[in-house]
């Protein structure tokens, strides 16, 4: 039940948000009200379990073979990590992207609108070598999959 | 392709073997260096061709050329060549535009670097393209990164496909700087007393940490590039700069003397490979 | 904001169209210091993305500074025809914000 309810207020937030968005076009808003839709609670947890209560209204997930990570076994630099995910969940309706090495890991959230497929690309930082975390919610659950990926020194700093 | 560690002891032992390091540059003709080259890193990285070189250290390193094809898919450094394009197209207080110190053709790139024999200097693009602004009254744009970035994405852009084809004129004013460039090239400097050909030449393909180092052969075809870690997109001598920071020693002025001897020297050796400018680097 | 933030292609396969953006932006997470003076450099990131087609939203992601520095996003979605328009916007959180549209090819 409690799920339910924060996932509601997880779309509202996304509802709302596309009409701050075209008031701060428009120049309507001051810039504190931008935050109003963005969790940032969510962002600014410590813990992957805060980000995840925050985000997606849960922290408990089961982990899914059909989420695919796609992520470079080393990272090349740590300050451009290009990360792919996918799922093959039936009404998947929000995505969840979290670097468990990072100070803050929630990285982003994905919200799929209209006809989206859970299907996003980014690149994104990490501090340190650690797993990448992608949590999908479909269905009202939370499934999660996981890939290591290192980050090192590198030694041309130039 | 991860050979070994760079280890300090590493370095003296290949130290010992160095063959070309220890020859006074003057002893080897420029063709027999693009030979020397160009037998050494093909017989040294079997199976790679000699186009795939100009793509520096993913030519010979599958993990890291994941990331890169990752990255190329949207490359970093798209809005500067339009940036550039912007600074091509605008008009001098004079009325004038960039184009009319190149035959209004942004495709350069094949052109550069080249000997000026009445100047007796080597002139390279970003050097042509100040002279160019600065002739007709206008400010000349720093070297290393900026607005002479963007515009040089623009113009090597527009010139992919062109090759690397610097011959080096048989004037001995022309040989003595692409000599002086060779001797840079091999002469160690810095606290860590490392030459450039230590790292890229000798031991290209192994790891300086968990960096790859970077074959020699087709390091000036891709400028200029966006460094993730710059963040932003910089000038091949803006890199020679880092490259001799990192050693500790005091880098030279970007298109100063030093610097564009070395690249001519290093730009005679990659002939063949083909310009494939701005390229995206970790 | 600087003119021209976002770049846009956006390409139909089959019912599917795959778009990928990418955005101009600094990205500071607010964490990192100033190499020269020692001070924090003053958080400066996309906070929040949204793209749409056919008047309707299609995603709305939202960012830290967990991103990378000049933003890349790319996804996929089902219904739109070939000339349609996909609209992506931007806002960071220093109040700074951009859209840009494309046409479907």
């Amino acid at each position: 039940m409690t799920t339910n309810i924060k996932r509601r207020v997880f779309l509202k937030g996304s509802v709302a948000a596309g009409t701050v968005g075209i008031a701060v076009g428009a120049g309507l808003l001051a810039p504190q009200a931008v935050l109003a839709a963005w969790p940032k609670a969510a962002f600014e947890a410590k813990s992957i379990d805060d980000a995840l209560k925050n985000a997606m209204g849960d922290a408990s997930s089961s982990a899914s073979d059909a989420i695919k990570i796609k992520a470079p076994d080393i990272a090349e630099n740590g300050a451009v990590v290009p990360v792919s995910v996918s799922a093959s969940l039936d009404g998947a309706e929000s995505i969840a992207l979290l670097a468990e090495g990072n100070a803050q890991p929630l990285v982003a959230t994905f919200a799929m609108g209209a006809g989206a497929l859970a299907d996003v690309s980014t690149r994104i930082k990490m501090g340190k070598t650690s797993d990448v975390i992608a949590i999908v919610k479909a269905g009202g659950k939370l499934h999660s999959a996981r890939k290591s990926v290192k980050v090192t020194i590198g030694g041309c700093g130039g | 392709m991860r050979l070994r560690t760079f280890a300090a002891a590493a370095v003296c032992a290949l130290a010992a073997t160095t063959v070309m390091a220890d020859k006074r540059a003057a002893d080897t003709s420029p063709a027999e260096d693009l030979k020397t080259y160009r037998d050494y890193f093909q017989k040294r990285f079997p199976g790679v061709p000699l186009n795939e070189f100009g793509n520096g250290v993913y030519a010979i390193d599958n993990v890291s050329r994941d990331s890169w094809n990752a990255v190329e898919e949207f490359p970093p450094y798209e809005p500067m060549i339009e940036a550039g394009q912007a600074i091509w197209d605008a008009r001098f207080a004079n009325g004038k535009r960039l184009g009319s110190c190149f035959g209004g053709d942004p495709a350069q790139r094949g052109n550069f670097p080249y000997w000026d024999a009445k100047r007796k200097m080597v002139v390279t693009l970003p050097l042509a393209i100040n002279e160019c602004l600065e002739s007709n009254g206008e400010p000349p744009l720093p070297y290393r990164k900026g607005r002479i970035a963007d515009l040089l994405a623009f113009m090597s852009y527009r010139s992919r496909g062109q090759k690397i084809n610097v011959e080096i004129p048989d004037d001995p004013d022309a040989i003595a700087a692409y000599n002086a460039g060779k001797s840079f090239y091999f002469a160690r400097r810095g606290q860590l007393n490392f030459s450039c050909a230590h790292c890229h030449f000798e031991s290209a393909g192994m790891n300086v940490r968990t960096d790859v180092l970077s074959p020699a052969l087709g390091h000036t075809s891709g400028w200029p590039v966006y460094r993730s870690k710059w963040g932003e997109l910089g000038t091949l001598h803006r890199r020679f700069a880092g490259c001799n920071r990192r050693v500790r020693a005091k880098p030279f002025a970007a298109q100063g003397t030093e610097y564009r001897n070395l690249e001519y020297f290093l730009s005679h050796v990659s002939n063949g490979i083909e310009y494939n400018g701005p390229s995206a680097r970790k | 904001m600087a003119k021209k933030s976002i770049k846009i292609r956006a390409k139909l396969k089959g019912d599917t169209t795959q778009v990928k953006t990418l955005m101009t932006h600094p990205m500071e997470t607010g964490l990192r210091k100033d190499k020269k003076t020692g001070k924090l450099i003053p958080a400066h990131f996309i906070n929040e993305v949204t793209a749409e087609s056919g008047g309707k939203t299609v995603m709305t992601a939202y960012w830290s500074g967990g991103i990378s520095k000049n933003p890349y996003l790319s996804f996929s979605f089902d219904g739109a025809s070939a000339g349609d328009e996909v609209t992506i916007s931007w806002k960071d959180n220093q109040g700074g914000s951009d859209s840009a549209s494309a046409k479907i090819k």
